[in-house]
This record gives C-alpha cells, structure tokens and sequence, in this order.
C-alpha cells in the first residue's frame, strides 16, 4: 500500500513538474514552430476519422433514444436542443478527448519511450539540445490547437445526426426541429464545451509525454507505460470534467 | 585544490541507485592532448561516471568541473552550452531512429548553426569519411545499417560540432574483432585530427592498449589503480591484475 501511495506521489509529483517545466519553455525559437506544424497533422488530421464517425453517430443514437423517451411525454418536440446540448457541453468534447486522446497520447508515450530506452533522448540533452522545447512543448501546443479543432467538427456533426435521424425516422420537420434547437442553446454553451477540450488537449499530451519520459524497463516497460496512458487519460478526462463543468459554469453562468 | 589547466575535473564524487552506491569517492583529471581509458567490468559505474560528467546525471556529493565550471549545481538549460563542448558516443550509439545518417550527422549544426544546407552536407560528408563511411550511406536509416557503422556514424555525430573532449561509452561493445580493431584505430587517428582530449570507458584491454596515455581502473565503485598505460598494466594491486587478467568476481 505504502509503495501504490509513493507511486501515485510520485506521478502526480512528475506531472506537475513536467507541467511547470513546459510553462517555464513555452518561447520557442522560430524553427520549431515547423515542429508544432508538423504535430497538429499527426494528432489531428490523421485522427478526424475516429472523432467523427464517433460524434456523427454517438449524435444520431442519442436523437433516437431521447425521441422514443421523450414522446411517451408529449416532448418529442425539445429533442433539438436535448441533443444540442449534450453534445456541445459534454458529449463532443469528452468523447473526442477520450478517443483521440488515447490514440494520441499512447502514440506519445510509444515515441518518446522507446527513445528513452534506446538513449536517443540522452543523445539529444548531450548534443545541447533542451529536450522539453524540441520534444514536449510543441506536443502540448498543437493539443491546444487540435483539440479544440476537433471537438468544433464533432459538435456540428453530432447535431446533424440527431437531426438527419429525426427528420429521418421520425419525420420531424427540420426547420421547426432547427428553430427550437438555436431558441434554447447559445454561444455559451459551445463555449463550455470548447473551453474543457483546451484542457483536455492539455492534460492528454502532459500525461503521454511524462509517461513515455518516465518509462524504465526496456521494451516491456515500453508495453506497460503505453497500457498506463490510455488508462490515465481517459481517468483523468472524465474526472477533470466534473471540475471542469463546475468551473465553467462559475464563469459562464455566475448567476446560478 | 582545482586546475584551472584541466578541461575535466572529478573530484570525489559519489553517486547511488536506491541503496546501492556504485561509485564511493572517485576523483581525476583530464588534461588537453590525453585520453584517459577508464576500465573496469560491467556494472563497476563506468557509464554511470561518463554520464556524470556529461551533466545526464547528478552527483550525490563531491564536484565535477568542466572547463572550469563546477556543474553539479548547474539546472539543464545552464548545462547545455557546456555539453556542446562535449562529444559523448553512446554505447548502442544513440543515432535517432527517425533521421536519415544524413540528418543525424547534420543535427548540431542544424541544432545550433545557421551553417546554409550546402555547407553542411560538405561537413557531414568530411567526418562521415573521417569516420571511413561514404556518400553512399547518407539517405539510410540507423535500423538499416551494421553495429560498426552505426557506431561510426555515432562518431561523426559527436565530431561534427567540434567539441573539446569526446566522451565514448564502450566502443567496442557488440562489435567483432575486426570493427574492434578499426574503432580503435579511428580513436587513435581522431587525436591528431579533430580532438586530442577524450575519456575512453571499456572493459576491452586491446583497445586501452591501442588508444590510452593514462588508465582508471575502477573496481567496487573506486579507483583501483590511475596511471600511465605501463604503470598500471604492472601494477601490484592484486585487484587489478585480477581485472586485468579476466579473474575478478564482480
């Protein structure tokens, strides 16, 4: 028990430093900007696939079951802006965060793992190089990019699921259905939900980096460090949510 | 006491893994113009003392001046400048599996030079045939090439920037008599035409025979012996000649 407690401290401990540590290298020299370039096509063009198919039909399943519930109270009506808003608010950024997420930050941890146990991330530090500016920083700032990005794309094809689905099966009229869906949702609630996608786009490359970073062991440690950051990142994008809505709510919603 | 002549300076350091302490107070100095083998079997702290010296590592007490500078209080980013005066060969030579031989040759200059594209390539070319390779092996990965040749383009890298001392982490490791003999000879030949300092470690009595002015021996985590090649080759340490004749216990 005392080593699980170590462990845990010290992770959360590495997090937190490598997280001070990006802050403290965030001014890039020029020609690293080409790097950060060169991120936001590996985690985000190479991934739209998986974040829309997931959001177009996570969307359309969510318009089917909410119609057939929702009818049985003579609601059938507010599915628009039910969908809508289980989509921008939590659904596209958490679902886009948790499948790209694990997709991007295992690739991450595989990376830099195996270069640290072949010493290649050695080899940089000995020849002078600053190996959080050349290998973390323009990780993380692409993730602030892409992530954001991605969750915008999911959003809209998540409501146009829901409504394809309406109008499809249960013959809603999409000009009524898209009327009272743009009544009752509004900026603030897209807001939110590209607000936590920044954050999570934050959280994912921090935890894959430090963990490829920490991995020991050869290429089983390599196994098990990748095993861990799918694990991580999904723990820590559905546990940052709940304290992520609640302070967006705070700063978008004050009132209540 | 310090030398302000010397570029490497260890003084009694010590450095642990957990509860194990592998080197208990080992001190030594690496003037310009020598090479100083440090021998010793595996796991007696060799690497661990080369990568102390580099900076990769922190020492649990006593100092360690490059150039002058005592670095054990030093944060990365002050280390960095230092390293680049510094070439390190890594044992598995460390070539970055994603460049080309071209690109990973190039990397220093690229890194830390605003050398034109053109008048890099003439320099990789030269210490790529420095090290004996051709023109023929630069679009190849690492994953492509031979133990010897990777070590060689290890070489190249560590040479292109032109550091003041180059550290090298068992050369010889993994390669066959031949290459053995070859990296050897390159050590030696490098003295006279790129860098005249260096800190050779190996367990290979050959090669410390081909390349060294001085010699280390280090067992359990301290300096058996330091000294010319002649002087410690006839030491009368009876650990010494244990390692040296293949019958020390580790």
């Amino acid at each position: 028990m005392d080593t699980y407690l170590r462990r845990t401290a010290m992770w959360y401990g590495g997090v937190g430093l490598l997280t001070a540590q990006v802050l403290r290298s965030l001014a890039l020299p020029p020609k690293y900007f080409r790097l950060v370039v060169v991120e936001i096509e590996v985690m985000g063009v190479r991934s739209l696939g998986v974040a829309l198919t997931a959001s177009i039909f996570t969307g359309m399943v969510f318009a089917l079951q909410s119609a057939v519930n929702m009818a049985r109270f003579g609601a059938e009506n507010y599915v628009g802006p039910l969908v809508a808003l289980a989509i921008l608010r939590e659904l596209g950024p958490v679902l886009t965060a948790i499948l790209v997420g694990g997709k991007v930050a295992s690739g991450i941890t595989a990376e830099l793992g195996s270069m640290k146990v072949t010493e290649q991330i050695d080899a940089l530090r000995s020849l002078g190089v600053n190996h959080i500016k050349r290998l973390i920083v323009p990780r993380v700032l692409a993730a602030l990019v892409v992530f954001p990005l991605l969750t915008t794309l999911a959003d809209f094809l998540g409501v146009l699921g829901g409504m394809l689905v309406m109008f499809a099966e249960r013959g809603a009229d999409m000009y009524a259905y898209l009327n009272t869906t743009t009544y009752w949702v509004i900026p603030r609630d897209f807001l939110m939900g590209i607000g936590k996608s920044v954050f999570f786009g934050a959280i994912i490359t921090l935890v894959g980096c430090y963990n490829g970073l920490d991995t020991e062991g050869g290429t089983e440690g390599l196994g098990r460090a990748t095993t861990a950051t799918v694990v991580h990142v999904t723990m820590g994008v559905i546990v940052s949510d709940f304290f992520l809505t609640k302070l967006f709510i705070i700063l978008l919603w004050p009132a209540r | 006491m310090t030398d302000a002549a010397a570029l490497v300076e260890v003084i009694d350091v010590r450095k642990a893994f957990e509860a194990v302490e592998v080197l208990k107070g080992v001190s030594l100095r690496l003037d310009k113009g020598e090479t100083l083998v440090v021998m010793g079997g595996s796991g007696s702290g060799k690497t661990v003392l080369l990568r102390l010296i580099d900076g990769l590592l922190h020492p649990d007490g006593g100092s360690i001046r490059l150039f002058g500078t005592a670095i054990e209080r030093l944060s990365e980013d002050e280390l960095l400048p230092l390293r680049r005066r510094l070439g390190y060969v890594f044992q598995g030579a460390a070539l970055f599996d994603s460049l080309t031989v071209e690109e990973n040759v190039a990397f220093p200059l690229a890194e830390h030079t605003s050398v034109g594209e053109r008048e890099i390539r003439e320099r990789v070319l030269r210490f790529l045939s420095l090290v004996g390779l051709q023109e023929r092996v630069l679009p190849l990965l690492p994953s492509e090439l031979s133990g010897g040749m990777r070590k060689r383009v290890g070489i190249a890298r560590a040479l292109i920037g032109q550091p003041d001392v180059l550290l090298f982490d068992e050369p010889t490791a993994g390669l066959d008599p031949t290459n053995s003999k070859l990296v050897g000879e390159l050590i030696s030949e490098l003295g006279s035409e790129v860098c005249d300092t260096s800190i050779v470690v190996t367990h290979d009595l050959e090669l410390t025979k081909t390349v060294a002015d001085r010699v280390a021996v280090l067992i359990q985590g301290r300096f058996a012996a330091l000294g010319r090649l002649d002087d410690v080759l006839s030491s009368r340490d009876a650990d010494v000649q244990a390692f040296l004749s293949g019958e020390a216990r580790q």
